[in-house]
């Protein structure tokens, strides 16, 4: 969808660049990235550095930046490009634990509503600074995510964490994430990412699953988990409202 | 930022950071913050870090600290232009976002969970 979108603008002098948010790198990404056959760069980002220099606190987002290097819209959820004819429901397979079952039908609560964000996407590519999507230099900062020194830790410790995984030593990883989220509440990407390295399964829902494994509940090692939180905060609160 | 070692060069640490250490202190775009002691070539992290205002987690059973980003103005952006982003492909090519100058640029945050 999005390729679809890239390939209409590109000759309009617009680029699309994807960054896949995975600290299993290649292994985690590559399926996805071949499935797409992407014309644009499409990047790996093992430690999450789109947190750290643009203040990503979720997936799907987007920054949005001009010919000379000024971001005009700072980090905010990017729906996909609305379609002609809308995506049938999704049937899932019988057997589907209920678990995913109710993970997909939170998900499904999520607002998307995409038509505003890519008619102002299509505006901001025809008229550029005139666009009145495209926010002023002071506007961009204030928008970006508020960080103060806490969060700041809780970046360095989420980075702590993705190293310690990639070097083998999961426990250390455990302890750094949890800390990384205590200091980082808002931030769904940081949470995400240490809970899918926590598979249940082997089948290719293992990293959706994102909470407790039946089998061993106690084992869990975090205090929330992709279901329990999403309850809790209520799925129409999972992104910000998209503001004009 | 990732370290294995608390005194780094000057260059690996202007890379990892964006800060440029000058005589007269750290300089990030117009933002400059004088330092406590004059930067050679070879830096001390943690002094360094302390004086710009940036965290340091550390994993010392593990030879590993990361430098959290600058919290300059209390937001994520201390200002509206783009930092530099190098991140690699699939093959491993290293991508440089400064690269597409004179395009607009969509930068797109997915994940495969």
């Amino acid at each position: 969808m999005w390729q679809a979108l890239r390939k209409e603008l590109h000759p309009k002098g617009f680029e699309l660049v994807t960054v896949g948010l995975d600290t299993l790198g290649d292994a985690g990404c590559r399926a996805s990235i071949e499935a797409a056959k992407p014309e644009h760069p499409s990047l790996i980002d093992r430690h999450h550095a789109l947190a750290d220099l643009f203040g990503v606190i979720n997936i799907p987002s987007s920054v949005w930046i001009n010919e000379d290097g000024t971001i005009v819209r700072p980090a905010e959820a990017a729906p996909a490009p609305p379609q002609a004819t809308p995506a049938p429901p999704r049937i899932l397979p019988p057997g589907t634990p209920q678990r995913f079952r109710d993970i997909v039908a939170e998900a499904t609560k999520i607002p998307k509503s995409p038509e505003a964000y890519h008619a102002a996407l299509r505006d901001w590519v025809e008229h550029g600074a005139k666009s009145r999507f495209a926010l002023r230099p002071d506007e961009v900062v204030a928008r970006s995510r508020p960080r103060d020194n806490a969060k700041a830790l809780g970046h360095a410790y989420f980075q702590l964490a993705t190293q310690l995984e990639i070097d083998g030593h999961h426990a250390a990883a455990v302890q750094h994430f949890r800390e990384a989220h205590r200091l980082v509440p808002d931030s769904w990407t940081f949470r995400r990412q240490a809970w899918s390295l926590e598979k249940v399964g082997d089948g290719p829902i293992a990293r959706f699953w994102q909470g407790p494994n039946p089998e061993a509940p106690e084992a869990w090692p975090y205090e929330g988990d992709w279901l329990a939180d999403i309850c809790e905060s209520g799925a129409e609160n999972y992104n910000e409202p998209w503001r004009p | 930022m990732l370290l294995r070692s608390l005194r780094i060069p000057r260059s690996e640490f202007e890379t990892g950071t964006g800060w440029t250490l000058k005589p007269h202190g750290a300089c990030h775009g117009d933002v400059c913050i004088p330092l406590s002691q004059p930067s050679g070539d070879t830096i001390d992290v943690a002094a360094v870090a302390k004086d710009i205002g940036m965290p340091l987690a550390a994993a010392p059973e593990h030879g590993l600290w990361a430098l959290g980003p600058a919290s300059i103005g209390s937001r994520a952006l201390a200002s509206a232009q783009a930092p530099e982003l190098t991140l690699p492909d699939l093959d491993g090519n290293e991508f440089h976002l400064s690269s597409l100058r004179g395009q607009k640029v969509l930068l797109y945050a997915w994940a495969p969970y």
